[in-house]
């Protein structure tokens, strides 16, 4: 029994069928890839398992725990955080304000008026904060506005902001999708120091093989809304059904 | 110092010196010298710059801070006069216990707005409260005439009940607002030479309020509660995402900033004892949008520097006629002269509102930071004079990384 099972997701949008009978099931500790070719149900998947949308049939089933009809901030109370395909980060203010967030929500739960509590006397989380920040390489721009800093910085901080909150499950929505060759490779390894150095679940959607192969234990292959194959990678690559669904196109 | 960082102190003391010095900083004009119409350090005018400067600070909270832009804080500031009016008619002529009624009463009807018009957000929002604060407006004005007495405006009569203090003063006229027995309207006039310097009980009273306000405006933005209304204004989708729900922190916020309004509200009434509908007209709150945007929407002292200015301009610049004018230019040809007056006749006197909106059109286009960005590109221009050095070590050291 996988930490996170989703059985039977159907969604429908109009005379589209997004999703169709859709069964995942992700093991505790591992790093799990939905791949696909555009308009496969990727992104749609990942909607349904984070309270952005709701299925039309079926459940998802976050350690034994449903996740249907919890709006997206219980969800990551649960465990639950999420990466964006464009780093979704709080622009206006400093990296370290960035830093602070995450680690007031995890202390303080969804909502807590602490308006007569002062931010820099907030000692536990600052230095929360500083120590995730060291660990991505990012403690010199500790003062910088987040909206100043490189995509790739700007990820690297979105990733940090979901790690701090010790999340059991990590999903990333195409996480390198736009990014330089270098930023890509940062992005990768330091993926896969977070997968080694942590206990945690990684869920990952991705366009880049090279993303996928390098960090992917099992991949599971997504067409037209339906999986396709779930395998390991070396199986994935020779797979007959997969090389005409998706690599077929690209290799 | 008071949980405040050094810099925040040093700012909050020089408004605190502002503030008490304020009769003498703003008569800067010998009485009788032809500038005297530029004294803007009578009571009056000084209280509304205080009051008002409550109103624009509680205003930037909700929109400095979460950037919900709300057009109907007037109805919060008229709530605030209406209660604060009713406690000096069944209550007492104490102002305390009518401010006090006034934010409490400001406080609930902002709970009930807040909570509707929050479902939406950006413009929606905005138009929400808008419709609200109209709609309030429309009640006061003509259904709701037995509370608010209608077109006329609510204010003391001699037949009020008062229960703590009983009726009217012993010559019959109307009790005046008092702070345990300190009456509002009390003065003590000092004349300097040329000058005439007006310390007036009401204003110290403002000014106390104000302070508290300003004081606790400044926690608001340094607490965790603050980053998180930032946070909220830079990127609800995140905010969502990390676990925090924002439905809660902005209606919090939005209270506190109706509360602010109902505070100042009941200091409006403590100095004139009288409310009226028109104080919840959307042109009201229109004004506190255009103080804070002014002064600058999200910074400390913005909101206070754009009341100010707002009322100076309302109270002083609009009292430049023709007849000033043609003082001013009088060593000018006559024709010259004329026409320069005409020139300028329409910017000056009634047509101050035309240079005021010019004067907002500019700020905005050239300094989006208001007069604080303005302050601060002064500064910068003369530390950067200082050590240019700095200046240059900095902009190598921000290259990016790659």
């Amino acid at each position: 029994m996988g930490i996170l099972e989703v059985k039977n997701v159907n969604k429908r949008f109009g005379g589209l069928q997004a999703l169709g009978d859709v069964n995942l099931s992700v093991v505790e500790n591992s790093c799990h890839a939905i791949i696909g070719p555009n308009g496969a149900g990727k992104s749609t998947l990942l909607n349904c398992l984070v309270g952005k949308l709701i299925p039309d049939t079926g459940s998802v089933m976050f350690d034994g725990q449903s996740v249907l009809g919890r709006t997206p901030y219980q969800i990551n109370q649960m465990g639950i955080s999420r990466v964006f395909q464009t780093p979704e980060i709080f622009g206006d203010l400093t990296v370290i304000e960035n830093m602070m967030i995450p680690c007031f929500a995890k202390r303080d739960g969804s909502f807590r008026m602490h308006a007569y509590a002062r931010s820099n006397q907030e000692r536990d989380v600052i230095e929360k904060a500083e120590i995730m920040l060291e660990d991505v390489n990012m403690l010199d721009k500790r003062d910088m506005h987040a909206a100043s800093m490189s995509r790739g910085d700007k990820r690297r901080l979105e990733i940090a902001m979901c790690l701090v909150q010790e999340p059991r499950l990590l999903l990333l929505d195409e996480p390198t999708a736009g990014m330089a060759r270098a930023d890509t490779n940062n992005t990768i390894d330091l993926l896969k120091r977070i997968k080694d150095e942590r206990n945690i679940t990684i869920a990952i959607i991705e366009h880049d093989m090279h993303v996928v192969f390098s960090l992917a234990e099992r991949i599971t292959v997504l067409a037209q809304g339906t999986p396709l194959v779930e395998d390991t990678p070396a199986n994935i690559k020779g797979h007959p059904k997969v090389r005409e669904a998706y690599l077929g196109e690209t290799a | 110092m008071l949980g405040l960082t050094g810099k925040d102190f040093t700012l909050f003391l020089i408004v605190v010196v502002m503030v008490v010095f304020a009769p003498i900083i703003l008569n800067p004009f010998p009485v009788d010298s032809a500038m005297a119409q530029f004294n803007a350090g009578y009571p009056d005018l000084m209280q509304r710059f205080l009051i008002f400067g409550i109103f624009a600070v509680g205003f930037n909270i909700l929109f400095g801070l979460t950037g919900y832009l709300s057009f109907g804080h007037a109805a919060f500031l008229g709530a605030g006069s209406y209660a604060g009016v009713w406690m000096f008619k069944l209550l007492s002529m104490n102002v305390l216990p009518a401010i006090l009624v006034a934010m409490v009463v400001a406080g609930l009807f902002s709970v009930v707005i807040g909570y509707v018009s929050l479902r939406r957000s950006g413009i929606y929002f905005s138009i929400l409260t808008l419709a609200f604060a109209q709609m309030s407006y429309a009640l006061a004005y003509s259904v709701l005439t037995p509370i608010t007495n209608g077109e006329t405006g609510l204010q003391l009569s001699l037949n009020d009940p008062r229960v703590l203090d009983g009726a009217a003063s012993a010559d019959g006229s109307l009790p005046v607002p008092t702070f345990f027995g300190l009456e509002m309207r009390d003065s003590w006039d000092v004349t300097l030479g040329g000058w005439a310097f007006t310390f007036n009980a009401g204003y110290y009273l403002c000014a106390i309020f104000m302070l508290v306000a300003f004081y606790v405006a400044i926690r608001i933005f340094r607490s965790p509660f603050g980053m998180m209304l930032r946070a909220i204004k830079s990127n609800q989708q995140r905010m969502n995402y990390t676990g925090l729900n924002t439905r809660p922190y902005t209606l919090a916020a939005f209270v506190i900033s109706g509360m602010f309004a109902g505070l100042a509200g009941g200091l409006m009434v403590s100095m004139d004892p009288l409310a009226g509908a028109e104080r919840m007209q959307w042109t009201r709150s229109g004004e506190v949008v255009l103080m804070t945007i002014l002064g600058g929407a999200g910074t400390l002292i913005g909101p206070v520097l754009g009341a100010g200015f707002i009322k100076y301009f309302e109270n002083i610049f609009s009292k430049i006629n023709d007849n000033v004018l043609h003082g001013w230019f009088a060593f000018l040809p006559d024709g010259l002269e004329n026409a320069i007056v005409w020139i300028l006749h329409p910017f000056v006197g009634k047509g101050w509102h035309l240079t005021l909106g010019l004067l907002f059109m500019l700020v905005v286009i050239f300094l989006p930071g208001g007069l604080v960005e303005a302050g601060q590109r002064i500064g910068r221009l003369f530390s950067r004079k200082k050590k240019p050095a700095d200046a240059a070590q900095k902009s190598t050291q921000s290259t990016p990384a790659e």
